[in-house]
């Protein structure tokens, strides 16, 4: 029995460490600046973690064979302890969680703790029960004002934000339900959301914030490739949450000054 | 009837602890000197005390998230779609003050009634062994009635809220009103059920007097339930205070 | 109130008396027990329908026929909501603390039986109110068990969201008391009832373990019954705790002002002491039996002790952990990581203390160990993944995907549930006499824990390839369509292992009417509830009121005469 429960732990560390280790499922491609140091973080944990992993439950499998009851050839230690393995351990796993976070702190503080920079390209994201839409302040760089009792999500973009068309900066706002962002630019997101919570989440550009009705909240990130990307929503939100989904489309500066001119000008 | 089967004795009482450590009271024994056959009244008052205490601090933590979603949701500015801004709109509510401290005066006479109540049944309890000594009279105490006024008295102030809601809604303060006046409401009638749930106990603890148990279990009910009286006394104040001065 | 009558010493009469509205501690465990044990099959009902949806969507399946995705949706909700509630809340503490916590400290009951009689029906009331969901026009709510406002505020939010989710706030609010009344019994009886000798250093681990999720739960449940009554005046009485400004399907609500971040901030203060409230009992089994059956003392018992207060200090302290992505401040968010690790110390001395238990020992391996060695390999497993969520940074690309279903689904749904298996083979013969079936208890055993590491591991990977959790279906997004091949493997092993839990009801039932017969003390145990009969008698000591002398984990003591010393063996055999 002991050798059984030996070779199954061992048997499940091997397998659950193996697929870990050949990343057959893995994160996908990232495609942005935060994704370097997001990886590497990711790496340095699961390394660290799956040391800990494979130790601990090879120590577990081997005790229950190594000091299994074999009649008078066992004998046991009566011992109630030991204080200095106590603190020693408790002290390396202090300093590896511990140390762990501060190593990531950085990283957080960066993506969060500073504003967007100054000419980075803004774009508000709502999220409604189940769509996205994005809209663009157009060349007064304003986004114009946007009335709840406007709202009316049936008719589409502007209607759905409920654009109030009577303020002058909404006149060049630009409302879509893809997204389009130039590349190597950072975007300056404001994130909103309509009736209940949602979460724009952009597996490819680590990007991931609630939208949360009652807030306007800034995030930013930076593409580094050119392609599409598939945008999830990560928080749920009713029935249609599996289907909430968006595309954003990174592309280069030329193509999308050229995208908004066209959707500005089928405003006219 | 189950047979005790032990590999070895275990009653054999052992004259030093053996580690140390809080020793807690033996079963059995009645601590008032009529010897055995008596269940020990002092230690079940002590025992229900206790568990009071703990169940206080449960009560003491519904006030504490109440008191933390006020505060936080005073301070808390919301985005007003139109602006693009923040804006507070937390709204004082108009208290109906003379009312509240009437109310507060006549919860403060019931928790002094509540403390005659129990000091008077404490000595009851005390004197009874006395009174169980064949020929010993000491005649027929019935007392002032502190535990029915203290009944009156918590229905009155009951009674008070209840007008003080009535005042709130003509002032135009409803439930929904505002965040402020939604917090009024709430608090005050969370404090109103529980202090309803110890007119029930009182009320209860009257009852079993007519019933005849022994003075002593009486007493005990009585005790625990004035001192959860006194703690929603202060509790009240405590509410009153927060809706007050952190208007 | 149960004061005025005193700890009774004379058994009930009638079946109403001894088996329904029972004061004994002994019946009111069992009652707890199982109504988990309908719960949990309730609940894994329900899991095992949207583990079949989630791979085939359109399936039509026989009793319930298809599922829309908004069923699916409540299946979701309400297979969280009873699990958590009235499995893991329940059996664990409710179950086996209330039946062993008095015998372990040698006390005759609770310190207030009629309390305890009462903190069970206002249970079992909970479970009823929570199962009306079901059957109510709308049906059951569709917001999760986390609840979160405004999706759970508003009743036009969605299917489920009228009278379902009202009934799913009351059951809770109920659920809540009840768990008051039984916090405030445990912690009274722990502090109170102890026999002469038995200091709060002699106590049994597991009776540490039920006195720290007491008073986790005193301090907890009352910040959750606030939040459900919030969300009760919110949905019903137009108010704005948790509500904004919104639109719904184009129709502006009423509400104004309210923050959703509030609803979470109260939740999870609650919550995250509840999932401490899940585990700690289970490990103090874990420690119970790895002692038992090593025949050694438990390694480092001081240590033990001051883990589980640590464990439960700390959880009050990182419940933000949960709300990295809210739209917290993300110096709140670093503040909480912060905690968030330090609480990873505490479990981590745990195991190493484990594994030096077994280290140097004589390991026995009868089923409750199994469980007992299979919860530690669990706990590693699911305790290993928290280093990567309490990061912020990490949690960006993992927050809401299976990877955070596969880690508390490792801890909460495998691991404490194998403390619960343990407990149950391992207290069995003092419950009812008889032992369990060995050959059908290592079957389960087995197959539960390839099972169950076969569905949970799986989601780690599914999550970092970012797949989102409290999806009814996988068919809208590209990048998903890879993952389904994995989506599958994990419903073909949810299928065998819920299947395979037919055994353990079939060895729990047949052992307990044609079960060979047990003796007072089948496993060589040393604590309290192994020196009296069995079944235990109503007063639990037969009118004797035992005296201890020793610790709770003296087995192989030099010099004695047996490889285990009871505690309440004379203080002249040779101990610590």
């Amino acid at each position: 029995m002991g050798l059984a429960l030996l070779a199954i732990i061992w048997l499940i560390t091997f397998v659950s460490t193996y697929f870990f280790a050949a990343k057959t499922w893995w994160l996908p491609h990232g495609a942005s600046t935060s994704t370097v140091w997001i990886d590497h973080q990711f790496a340095l944990t699961y390394v660290l973690m799956g040391i800990v992993f494979v130790a601990a439950q090879g120590a577990l499998g081997l005790f229950v064979w190594q000091y299994r009851d074999q009649g008078k050839a066992s004998k046991v230690t009566y011992s109630h302890g030991n204080t200095t393995m106590e603190v020693l351990w408790t002290a390396l796993t202090a300093i590896l969680f511990i140390g762990l976070n501060l190593m990531g702190s950085p990283i957080w503080a960066s993506e969060r703790f500073a504003p967007a920079d100054p000419g980075s390209v803004p774009v508000e994201v709502t999220g409604m029960q189940f769509a996205w839409y994005f809209r663009y302040p157009g060349s007064d760089g304003k986004f114009g004002r946007t009335d709840p009792k406007l709202m009316d999500p049936s008719a589409g973009n502007e209607a759905a934000l409920g654009l109030d068309t009577a303020d002058p900066a909404s006149k060049d706002d630009v409302v879509t339900g893809t997204m389009y962002l130039p590349v190597n630019r950072q975007v300056d997101l404001t994130l909103r959301a309509v009736d209940v919570i949602h979460s724009f989440f952009v597996p490819q550009m680590r990007f991931k914030q609630d939208a949360v009705p009652g807030l306007a909240i800034h995030m930013h990130f930076t593409p580094t490739e050119v392609g599409e990307y598939e945008i999830a929503c990560a928080e749920l939100c009713g029935l249609g949450h599996y289907k909430m989904h968006g595309m954003l489309h990174v592309v280069s500066q030329e193509d999308f000054d050229k995208w908004l001119a066209t959707r500005e000008a089928e405003k006219q | 009837m189950a047979t005790f089967s032990s590999p070895v004795s275990i009653d054999v009482p052992s004259t030093g602890q053996g580690g140390g450590g809080v020793r807690p009271p033996a079963y059995g024994g009645g601590g008032d000197g009529r010897g055995d056959g008596f269940p020990d009244y002092g230690q079940r008052l002590r025992r229900v005390r206790l568990g009071l205490a703990i169940g206080l601090t449960s009560v003491t933590m519904i006030f504490v998230s109440l008191t933390s979603a006020y505060v936080v949701r005073r301070g808390l500015p919301t985005l007003d779609e139109r602006t693009n801004a923040y804006v507070r709109d937390w709204i004082p509510v108009d208290l109906p003050i003379a009312l509240l401290l009437v109310n507060t005066a006549l919860l403060l006479a019931s928790s002094v009634t509540a403390e005659l109540a129990r000091r008077q049944i404490t000595r009851q309890a005390a004197l009874a062994p006395v009174r169980s000594i064949p020929g010993v009279s000491l005649g027929e105490d019935k007392g002032f009635p502190w535990l029915a006024t203290t009944v009156v008295l918590g229905g009155a102030f009951l009674t008070g809220q209840w007008m003080a809601w009535h005042e709130l809604a003509d002032r135009g303060f409803y439930m929904a009103t505002s965040a402020s006046s939604s917090f009024v409401y709430l608090l005050t009638a969370t404090h109103a059920v529980h202090l309803m749930g110890g007119i029930l106990v009182l009320l209860y603890a009257a009852a079993v007097s007519l019933l005849n148990r022994p003075v002593e279990a009486r007493r005990i009910v009585v005790d625990v339930t004035a001192w959860y009286w006194h703690f929603m006394f202060l509790l009240w104040l405590y509410i009153f205070g927060l809706v007050w001065f952190v208007r | 109130m149960a004061t005025t009558a005193t700890i009774h010493s004379h058994a009930p009469q009638g079946f109403i008396r001894k088996y329904i509205f029972s004061l004994d501690h002994k019946v009111i465990g069992l009652q707890y027990y199982f109504l988990a044990l309908v719960a949990v099959f309730v609940g894994m009902f329900l899991s095992l329908l949207m583990r079949i949806h989630m791979v085939w969507p359109t399936a039509v399946l026989p009793l319930v026929g298809e599922i829309k995705p908004e069923t699916y949706l409540s299946l979701l909700t309400m297979h969280g909501t009873i699990m958590v509630f009235f499995v893991l809340t329940t059996a664990p503490q409710g179950g086996f603390g209330n039946y062993f916590l008095p015998i372990q400290i040698g006390a005759p009951d609770m310190a207030f039986p009629v309390l305890n009689m009462l903190s069970f029906w206002t249970t079992f009331v909970a479970f009823v109110v929570i199962l009306a969901a079901f059957f109510v026009t709308g049906g059951a709510p569709l917001h999760g068990w986390t609840g979160y406002a405004p999706l759970s505020a508003l009743t036009n939010s969605g299917p489920g969201e009228q009278l379902g989710a009202d009934l799913w706030i009351t059951s809770i609010a109920i659920f809540c008391i009840a768990s008051l009344m039984g916090a405030l019994n445990f912690i009274t009886t722990t502090l109170d009832l102890r026999a002469k000798g038995m200091t709060m250093m002699r106590m049994p681990l597991t009776v540490w373990a039920w006195f720290i999720t007491a008073i986790l739960g005193l301090l907890a449940f009352g910040v959750l019954l606030s939040a459900g009554i919030l969300l009760l005046l919110d949905r019903n009485l137009g108010t704005s705790f948790y509500v904004p400004l919104v639109v719904v399907n184009g129709q502006v609500m009423g509400h104004k002002g309210g923050s959703p971040l509030l609803w979470q901030h109260l939740f999870w203060f609650f919550g995250h002491p509840e999932v401490y409230i899940a585990i700690l009992p289970g490990m103090g089994v874990a420690s119970q039996l790895l002692s038992t059956f090593s025949r050694k003392p438990i390694f480092g018992y001081k240590a033990m002790v001051y883990a589980i207060m640590a464990i439960g200090f700390l959880g009050f302290m990182v419940w933000g952990h949960h709300m990295f992505m809210s739209g917290m401040s993300p110096y709140t968010a670093f503040a909480f990581s912060l905690m968030t690790m330090a609480i990873g110390v505490p479990s981590a001395i745990k195991t190493f203390n484990w594994l030096g238990t077994i280290h140097g020992g004589r390991v026995r391996f009868q089923t409750p160990m199994l469980y007992a060695i299979g919860f530690v390999s669990l706990f590693v497993s699911g305790g290993l993944s928290g280093p990567f969520l309490a990061q912020p940074v990490l949690d960006i690309p993992l927050h809401d995907t299976a990877f955070v279903v596969g880690h508390f689904h490792l801890i909460m749904g495998v691991a404490a549930i194998f403390g619960m298996f343990a407990g149950t083979y391992y207290w069995f013969p003092k419950m009812f006499g008889r032992m369990m079936n060995e050959t059908w208890g290592r079957v389960h055993f087995f197959i539960t824990l390839v099972g169950t590491y076969s569905i949970f591991m799986p989601m780690h990977y599914l999550g970092m390839a970012g797949q989102p959790r409290r999806y009814s279906q996988f068919t809208e997004l590209a990048y998903l369509q890879q993952l389904m091949p994995l989506n599958r493997f994990i419903t073909y092993a949810a299928i065998v292992t819920i299947s395979a839990q037919v055994i353990f009801v079939i060895n729990l039932f047949w052992s307990m009417f044609k079960g060979p017969k047990a003796s007072d003390n089948p496993w060589e145990s040393t604590t309290l509830e192994w020196t009296t009969a069995t079944p235990p008698p109503h007063d639990n000591f037969g009118g004797r009121t035992p005296v201890v002398n020793h610790g709770p984990y003296e087995y192989s003591v030099p010099g004695a005469p047996r490889d285990y010393v009871m505690q309440t063996d004379p203080a002249t055999v040779a101990s610590h």
